[in-house]
């Protein structure tokens, strides 16, 4: 057990809408090992948003429990969860979600300006620039996120992701705003983190970004409805995975035309040509 | 503690950046409170300044001066004139003669006109007086002579000029002896007052001429009501004794009946002094709170940018919550930010509040006088505002929930 990082316990949510109860997560059990790389998947209104953000720890479960590092965060409060994301979770976004008007390596050291062990300005630095360096963007750290594509954007999200070196890596659709070439390269910096030992854990519903993992666990009606190991150490982008999965049922990867994927790109904004 | 003290910087800064990256708005937030300190300190200067420059004023007459006005009786502090008594100049003869405890009467009537020399001509105030005036102003002349008695006793047209009167008709320095024309009635210059500089209200002293009063209402007026009747006590001791005097006489003097009001009313220096000195607190308090008002104002104003700020930045927020900032950091940013406002904007407004004084003396010629105390009050407010009007929409801030704020568009 000690070597789970995440573990779910029958995890509920139930949002309250005036008079109607939603019931997001109907009890869901999931246990990821240290250096796993996972993705959820899931259509919209499956209750993986829910999923993330209690695995982020940005929303408590109305029931069950979740261990995190070993820590029970279900139940703490607002500041002590702020803590465990500072010091436990590294959050990629979409949305890049870089500060606008602050150079990348400040970026990189925000969350260290919240961090308990208060580290002097030097530190702070000298850490930044190791993370800044590891994603690739070394000479680009007095660069502001306008200054920036989108791909470097993200790596920048990632460095800051890095810095505190966080038990897990949480990606929400950390290539939805990005074109395949460029996911294809924040993908592969992903898995070369989880190459040398980082748990990350991936949402998505791009099968093609999913495809990257070495597990797939597919979130439907607020419930784990697989939970796929994939044997192959690297799939090629866009072939079906092909592990075995544990229960045997039709499933086929949406090809990039689907409907799904369509709703989403009209929903988003169009990263911004340089 | 070390850690705490320096995360507290750390996040100090971020408020200030916020502020030195948005400068524009930042200087139109800080004018409320910018004006708001300039105008308490400003305000507060002007009417120190009058008060104290009245007071010297009032205190160089003399503690044994006495005012001796007709027609009005006091009743808290307000003169009211019933038009019908007056004071003639017969009266200030027998105070003259028959009052023990009074050293010099002069009557007084004062009228303004343009004064012509030659090619110059200056407007200014003419004051027809007696010739104890100088005594009882301690106020001399620096070039030839005061008039005498013959001069008031045949109503001669001879003048004394106010330094500034002479220096502006006669800038060659030859005024004595030389002709002026009153309203076409021609005077000759037989002295040149010393120069006093302003009075109170900034008024220049200098800026009259004196002249017998027998002359002035005559020759000027037409008409010989006597405005006021200026009295010095033998010393400062006798003040209440020669008002005593001076009321039995007049009484007698204008047949007023035991238990009716008097027609004439008198003020000795320390009650003028005391009535100009409470006049000018309210004038102060009235002014101050007028400008309190606007630094009030100026706090709103910044309540409401930080208002707007916060909802700009609501995304800005939710990703500092998302990686680990707790409530009170963003409170502190946001809170900090509105003091930082406060406390920069009332920085300069101390500055202005510091300089406008200045001006306000050179340009309109008033005195002022810039209180410490009203600096500090003023600044130390400018703060608490920050603060006050801060707290709300930094609380707001740190309340936002992650998960909505990183969805704000």
């Amino acid at each position: 057990m000690g070597d789970n990082v995440i573990e779910i316990r029958d995890l509920a949510k139930v949002y309250r809408m005036g008079e109607v109860e939603v019931h997001a997560l109907k009890g869901v059990d999931l246990a990821v090992r240290r250096g796993e790389l996972v993705a959820i998947m899931g259509p919209s209104g499956s209750g993986k948003s829910t999923l993330m953000n209690i695995l982020g720890c940005l929303d408590r479960p109305t029931s069950g429990t979740y261990l995190l590092d070993g820590i029970d965060v279900s139940r703490l409060d607002r500041d002590q969860r702020a803590e465990i994301r500072n010091s436990k979770i590294g959050f990629v976004f979409q949305s890049f979600n870089l500060l606008s008007r602050t150079r990348a390596i400040e970026n990189v050291e925000l969350p260290m300006l919240y961090s308990e062990h208060g580290l002097s300005a030097e530190e702070r630095a000298r850490r930044s620039r190791q993370a800044l360096a590891r994603v690739g963007l070394a000479g680009r750290e007095d660069h502001y996120p306008s200054q920036l594509s989108g791909g470097q954007q993200q790596r920048v999200a990632i460095a800051r992701a890095l810095v505190t070196d966080p038990a897990i890596l949480l990606a929400d659709e950390p290539t939805g705003n990005l074109d395949s070439r460029t996911s294809e390269e924040i993908m592969g910096i992903f898995q070369e983190l989880n190459d040398a030992g980082k748990t990350v854990v991936l949402i998505t519903h791009e099968p093609d970004i999913a495809a990257h993992a070495k597990r797939v666990v597919y979130v439907r009606d607020g419930l784990i409805w697989r939970d796929e190991r994939i044997v192959q150490a690297r799939p090629q982008p866009g072939a079906p995975a092909l592990g075995e999965p544990e229960i045997s049922f039709p499933f086929t990867i949406a090809p990039p035309e689907s409907p799904q994927r369509e709703e989403r790109e009209s929903r988003e904004p169009l990263e911004v040509a340089r | 503690m070390k850690t705490s003290a320096l995360r507290f910087w750390n996040i100090a800064k971020v408020g200030l950046l916020a502020i030195s990256r948005n400068k524009m708005r930042s200087l139109l937030t800080m004018l409320g409170i910018i004006i708001g300190v300039a105008c308490v300190i400003t305000m507060v200067a002007v009417g120190t300044g009058a008060s104290s420059s009245i007071q010297a004023t009032i205190n160089s007459l003399g503690s044994n001066f006495i005012m001796l006005f007709p027609g009005a009786s006091t009743q808290g502090g307000a003169r009211v004139f019933t038009g019908e008594s007056r004071i003639t100049t017969e009266d200030v003869d027998a105070i003259r003669n028959e009052s023990p405890s009074v050293a010099y009467v002069s009557p007084s009537v004062r009228t303004s006109a343009q004064v012509v020399a030659g090619e110059l001509n200056w407007g200014t105030s003419i004051y027809g007086v007696g010739v104890d005036w100088p005594f009882i102003r301690v106020w001399n002349v620096s070039e030839g002579d005061f008039f005498t008695d013959v001069d008031v006793r045949t109503s001669a047209k001879v003048a004394v000029l106010g330094a500034t009167v002479a220096e502006s008709l006669f800038p060659a320095g030859d005024a004595i002896g030389s002709s002026i024309r009153i309203k076409n009635v021609p005077f000759r210059v037989v002295g040149v007052l010393d120069r006093k500089g302003g009075n109170m209200m900034g008024q220049d002293q200098d800026d009259q001429i004196v002249a017998p009063y027998t002359t002035v209402m005559k020759q000027l007026l037409g008409q010989p009501r006597i405005g006021q009747v200026l009295i010095s006590a033998r010393s400062a001791s006798q003040v209440n004794e020669a008002q005593t005097e001076i009321e039995a006489l007049l009484r007698q003097r204008h047949r007023i009946p035991p238990g009716q009001e008097s027609d004439f009313s008198m003020r000795s220096q320390e009650e003028i002094a005391s009535t100009s000195a409470q006049t000018s607190r309210t004038l102060s308090i009235l002014l101050g709170s007028a400008a309190a008002i606007s630094l009030l104002v100026g706090g709103i104003g910044i309540m409401n940018i930080m208002l707007v700020s916060v909802t700009e930045r609501t995304r800005e927020i939710g990703i500092r919550l998302a990686i680990g900032a707790k409530g009170r950091h963003v409170l502190l940013q946001f809170l900090l930010e509105a003091v930082a406002l406060s406390v920069v904007g009332g920085a300069i407004g101390v500055g202005l509040g510091l300089l406008v004084p200045n001006l306000v003396t050179r340009f309109a010629g008033m005195p002022t006088q810039v209180s410490s105390s009203s600096v500090l009050l003023a600044f130390g407010f400018a703060a608490a505002i920050g603060i006050f009007f801060g707290f709300y929409p930094a609380r707001k801030a740190s309340r936002l929930d992650p998960i909505d704020a990183l969805r704000y568009e």
